[in-house]
């Protein structure tokens, strides 16, 4: 993707939460640029910061949570430090975001029209009725939900999760923003239907030419639907790379245990190879590498120095201390 | 009976399971009249061998679930048969059934609430013996129920300092560890693992998916694998059934059914998975669509709302499971021309 502008530019984000039992370090250092027009896949496993992430892009950090360094442009401008009427515009009609759970995020006592109408009244300026009610089957008829009319004066709790996630694609992309971050959007719902709403999701982001930035735990979905891929482990990336390359060139112990650890279709073997361990409390800060306890290949220095992160091959970028810089 | 509930030819079946069926009644008004039923599982045959992990896979809501508890009684099945180990489990008395549930466990998928979060794991590992008595070995009771418990505790790869400790103490793969040494202390011989891994990350899941393979051969246990997730119970079992709204589609040794899977709900679930290889990216065929309500099934196939290749005679007439080679039986009248 080189050449292209970028969307998004993250540069050494740290979000820390300061509890009374001491601080979690969610995110440490994290580098990340979405150009445009390009799908980015972020991958890991629960509580590796990659929701966090997305909430730090946003700003909507939790308490007791904070972006204690780095920066994030979007376009150029300076997200972390923005005032709060102005990151205010940013959400929803430059960066919006789909949420895992379409049953918790859609206000369950506002039909879909009206939850749509508001997004699109506030941040479009629409108010008058006939307008907006046509904007909103407009919305509607984008996610392919078929009976538009009846589905916005209908109430979350009467749709599908499959229908749920799309209103909740259809509100995400209401205002066309540049950048879509979707976080799990899939994880809740069956796998014929996340077959239906990838799909969606792909088109529509094709179609409007936004970014979108997908999280996710599932190798597969990434695979199929993102043209660069970044790993995430305990707060850090540890390898990004356009999807091909990642699949077939997978650098860090990490990515290759992730890969074998996932059972396909077809291929029995006795045993899955595991990545043994579990991760590492975050509450602790570790001086070198974070999957160092978990690694068969660490050596003394892994425990020691923090590696840097590397280009191994053209956009193919690891932290790891196997691959110094020029091999 | 060989070929309606599937099991191949020679084996002795450890459960057998003919026309499952459970309706749950739909209640309505001050007088709580039923008015109409959920078709949860709604004839279902299937068998497992001794030794045997019979996979289950379908959607939210076909009933794999239920079928898993109405085989163990934990729901008290409307209808049909369920034979375990040459006896009839849905006529026996309450005393006599609970004798036999220990022969017969379950593992839930949720490891977060399936667990006391007031009890120590030791007691949780232990409650069978509070109920069953404890077991065979030393003189002292006490001192064999401790001594199985460290057995056990070890067999799942846990360590004898963790069973002072309460549930929330554990990550959720350690947690399902635990429910795992639980549904083991009794010896059984059937252990229904309902949706597993589903709550587990992918390096987890490896591990306790090996876990359960490991334990299997070693104490020959036969296993029902309820999961959503083609790809695990492609992994996990011998043979494979498919759910959709309360029936069996289809159902086929492993091998066969990831080579070739005939019907097409089976054939769309198969193209909707993900594959985790760029090189494989497909135009996802899929199929659109929701699954219809079980309360009111739609007539004929339960499938043909949603099939390519539904004919006139799939909207009346209900397809029956036919062999088609041995062992793979698929019910679907495009596919069996009688």
């Amino acid at each position: 993707m080189n050449g292209k502008t970028p969307v998004l530019e993250i540069k050494g984000l740290r979000t820390q939460f300061f509890l009374r039992e001491g601080v979690v370090t969610a995110l440490d250092g994290i580098d990340l640029t979405i150009y445009e027009n390009e799908s980015v896949g972020v991958v890991g496993e629960t509580g590796c910061g990659k929701s966090m992430t997305a909430y730090s892009i946003l700003r909507l950090v939790p308490h007791p949570g904070r972006i204690t360094a780095g920066s994030i442009k979007y376009k150029g401008n300076e997200l972390t430090t923005l005032d709060i009427d102005r990151m205010r515009s940013v959400r929803g009609t430059k960066i919006s975001m789909i949420f895992q759970d379409a049953s918790t995020a859609l206000d369950p006592v506002f039909t879909v029209g009206d939850q749509l109408g508001e997004v699109i009244s506030l941040h479009q300026g629409i108010y008058e009725k006939a307008a907006l009610e046509k904007k909103i089957q407009e919305a509607l008829e984008l996610v392919r939900i078929a009976a538009p009319k009846d589905v916005m004066r209908m109430y979350p709790h009467e749709l599908s999760g499959g229908m749920k996630q799309r209103v909740m694609i259809s509100l995400a992309l209401s205002c066309s923003p540049s950048l879509l971050i979707a976080d799990e959007p899939t994880t809740a719902l069956d796998v014929t239907i996340q077959g239906q709403i990838l799909k969606l999701l792909k088109a529509l982001v094709a179609k409007t030419g936004s970014s979108m930035m997908l999280i996710t735990h599932n190798l597969g979905i990434v695979a199929e639907t993102c043209d660069r891929i970044c790993v995430m482990y305990a707060g850090r990336i540890v390898e990004d790379a356009e999807t091909f390359e990642l699949f077939a060139n997978p650098r860090h112990p990490y990515t290759a245990g992730l890969l074998m650890a996932f059972p396909r279709l077809g291929e029995k073997k006795a045993e899955l190879p595991v990545i043994r361990g579990t991760v590492p409390d975050l509450m602790n800060p570790f001086k070198g590498c974070p999957f160092v306890d978990r690694c068969d290949k660490a050596t003394e220095v892994c425990s020691k120095q923090r590696p840097n992160r590397v280009e191994v091959s053209p956009g193919h970028f690891v932290s790891c201390h196997l691959w110094h810089g020029g091999g | 009976m060989d070929s309606e509930s599937g099991f191949p030819k020679g084996g002795k079946p450890l459960i057998e399971v003919t026309d499952l069926e459970k309706l749950f009644p739909v209640r309505k008004g001050v007088f709580g009249r039923v008015v109409d039923y959920v078709h949860a599982v709604d004839g279902v045959s299937l068998s497992v061998m001794r030794g045997e992990t019979l996979g289950l896979v379908g959607e939210s809501g076909c009933g794999k679930t239920t079928v898993g508890r109405a085989i163990l009684r934990l729901v008290e099945p409307t209808g049909g048969k369920v034979v375990f180990n040459g006896q009839d489990v849905l006529g026996l008395p309450p005393s006599p059934l609970r004798a036999m549930r220990k022969r017969m466990q379950i593992v839930f998928q949720d490891p977060y609430s399936s667990l006391d979060p007031r009890m120590t794991i030791e007691r949780i590992v232990g409650e069978g013996f509070a109920i069953h008595g404890s077991p065979k070995g030393s003189q002292d009771p006490s001192v064999a129920r401790r001594e199985r418990i460290h057995e056990l505790i070890e067999q799942v790869g846990l360590s004898h300092d963790h069973l002072s400790r309460l549930p929330h103490e554990f990550s959720g793969g350690q947690r399902q560890r635990i429910a795992l040494a639980r549904a083991l202390a009794l010896d059984p011989d059937f252990i229904v693992l309902d949706e597993p891994t589903s709550a587990l990350d992918v390096s987890v899941q490896a591990q306790a998916l090996n876990l359960l393979k490991r334990l299997q051969s070693k104490l020959g246990l036969s296993y029902l694998f309820i999961s959503h997730d083609l790809s695990v119970v492609g992994h996990m079992a011998d043979r494979i059934a498919v759910m959709y709204l309360g029936k069996i589609v289809e159902l086929a040794p492993a091998d066969v059914f990831l080579r070739h899977a005939l019907h097409p709900y089976t054939q769309a679930l198969i193209a909707s998975i993900p594959i985790p290889d760029p090189k494989f990216r497909k135009d996802r065929k899929g199929i659109e669509g929701e699954v219809p309500s079980p309360t009111n099934p739609p007539k004929g196939c339960r499938f043909h709302p949603r099939c390519t290749m539904a004919t006139p005679r799939c909207r009346e007439e209900e397809p029956m499971m036919v062999e088609v080679e041995p062992g793979h039986f698929v019910a679907c009248h495009a596919i069996v021309r009688t």
